[in-house]
């Protein structure tokens, strides 16, 4: 390694080229030239330009702000609006309902009262058939009663007349 | 080492031939020849041309690659120059923005292989750092008068020190057009030197990786050091201008 840097420092030559005077006199006039250049570049259309960019990206941004907050209001009106109708609609479905009800409840009514006047006159009936019924049963058991009375007086040996065995068994039923 | 010995002879290094300052088509070197200088100078307004005009022509709202970094470069500078030398700094902001283009695209360039670091050379980086000192100072004494001198009058410190400081602070005042232009040849100079040093190492074949791998290490902070170098001139052009402006401690 010692050997290298030797040789290197050896071979590293005369003299920095940055010293070199005969070259200043190019270097500055064509430094001064791309300065000047540069500068106009810049100042006259680079920097106006991007300035200008900037700044229409400001209005922008302001604009889009200003729209999505005109944006956001007309959405809550709309929401209000929204909400008015949807409890506007909630009264008038419970108004019909309610109607709705009593219509069908008044229609109910008159038929349960149909039907129960129906049923008492069907039952009325039914009940003054069963009492005919009744009645033709009790005339039946009395004659069979009688005449059951009779035989059987008859084969007691006895001799009935008619009338007091009626009476009998009449009062018989009625006990 | 035997063979490391061997070809160490045969090792050239000359990290200086990239800075030489040629003809392009021979000859002598007067102030009108064109020369490699003026090939890259050239290289320079190119690039500050596509990087700075070329980008923007759409002049989009919603902005593609190259119109974000003009518009990065562009806010970059401009809040630089508000920053530190005020609202009423802004009026130079082409010049500074000028500066800066022209110091970054130069350093950027000479990185590319075989190319020639137009900042390399004192000639250029004194031209541009004692421009800011005249420019400055002429500046100081049109906007303050006889009071720009102020500058040099602590007057915050005890009055016996003033005298002392007066002189500390007249000598730093020239020292600057120096360090200001030294640091940026310098800077670059020393950069592209260890890389031809580096690449000069790759000649022997056993250390030929480990040189490589320094040659893309310091390349890569050769780009920081560009860029870096870039904003050090330009924030420094504007500590220097609001000591014209607002001379007063």
């Amino acid at each position: 390694m010692a050997t290298e840097t030797t040789s290197a420092a050896e071979a590293a030559g005369p003299g920095m080229p940055q010293l070199d005077v005969t070259t200043f006199g190019n270097q500055i006039f064509w430094l001064l030239i791309a300065l000047v250049v540069i500068y106009f570049v810049l100042s006259r259309v680079a920097l106006p330009r991007i300035a200008g960019i900037l700044a229409e990206r400001q209005g922008t941004i302001t604009n889009d702000l200003a729209a999505a907050e005109d944006l956001k209001a007309r959405a809550s009106e709309a929401e209000a609006a929204y909400d008015k109708a949807l409890a506007d609609a909630r009264a008038e479905a419970q108004r019909i309902a309610g109607e709705t009800r009593a219509a069908i409840q008044g229609d109910l009514d008159a038929a349960i009262a149909k039907a129960d006047a129906e049923i008492s006159a069907k039952a009325a009936e039914s009940e003054k058939a069963i009492g005919d019924i009744r009645a033709g049963a009790q005339e039946a058991i009395k004659e069979v009663a009688a005449d059951a009375a009779k035989d059987i007086v008859a084969l007691m040996g006895g001799k009935a007349d008619a009338r007091s065995i009626t009476a009998a068994v009449n009062a018989r039923m009625k006990g | 080492m035997a063979d490391d010995a061997k070809a160490g002879g045969g090792l050239s290094f000359k990290p200086m031939d990239q800075f030489e300052v040629k003809s392009l088509f021979g000859g002598e070197i007067g102030t009108f020849t064109l020369t490699n200088v003026t090939f890259w100078l050239v290289m320079a307004v190119l690039a500050v041309i596509a990087l700075m005009v070329l980008t923007t022509s759409k002049r989009a709202v919603v902005p593609g690659r190259g119109q974000s970094i003009a518009e990065l470069l562009y806010g970059f500078v401009y809040k630089m120059v508000e920053d530190v030398t005020g609202k009423d700094g802004i009026k130079y902001f082409p010049y500074i923005m000028t500066l800066f283009m022209f110091i970054l695209c130069a350093n950027f360039l000479g990185l590319i292989p075989m190319s020639f670091t137009t900042t390399s050379h004192i000639a250029v980086t004194a031209i541009l750092g004692f421009g800011v000192f005249i420019a400055v100072t002429v500046l100081g004494f049109v906007k303050n008068g006889a009071s720009f001198l102020s500058l040099f009058w602590v007057s915050s410190a005890p009055l016996a020190l003033r005298p002392i400081l007066a002189i500390i602070e007249i000598i730093s005042y020239f020292v600057r057009p120096v360090s200001h232009s030294i640091r940026l040849a310098g800077n670059m100079m020393a950069g592209h030197a260890v890389l031809k040093v580096f690449a000069g190492f790759a000649q022997v074949a056993a250390i030929a990786p480990l040189a490589i791998i320094g040659v893309m290490a310091i390349y890569g902070l050769e780009v920081l050091v560009s860029a870096i170098q870039a904003y050090v001139f330009t924030i420094l052009t504007c500590v220097y201008l609001k000591d014209a402006l607002h001379p007063h401690h």
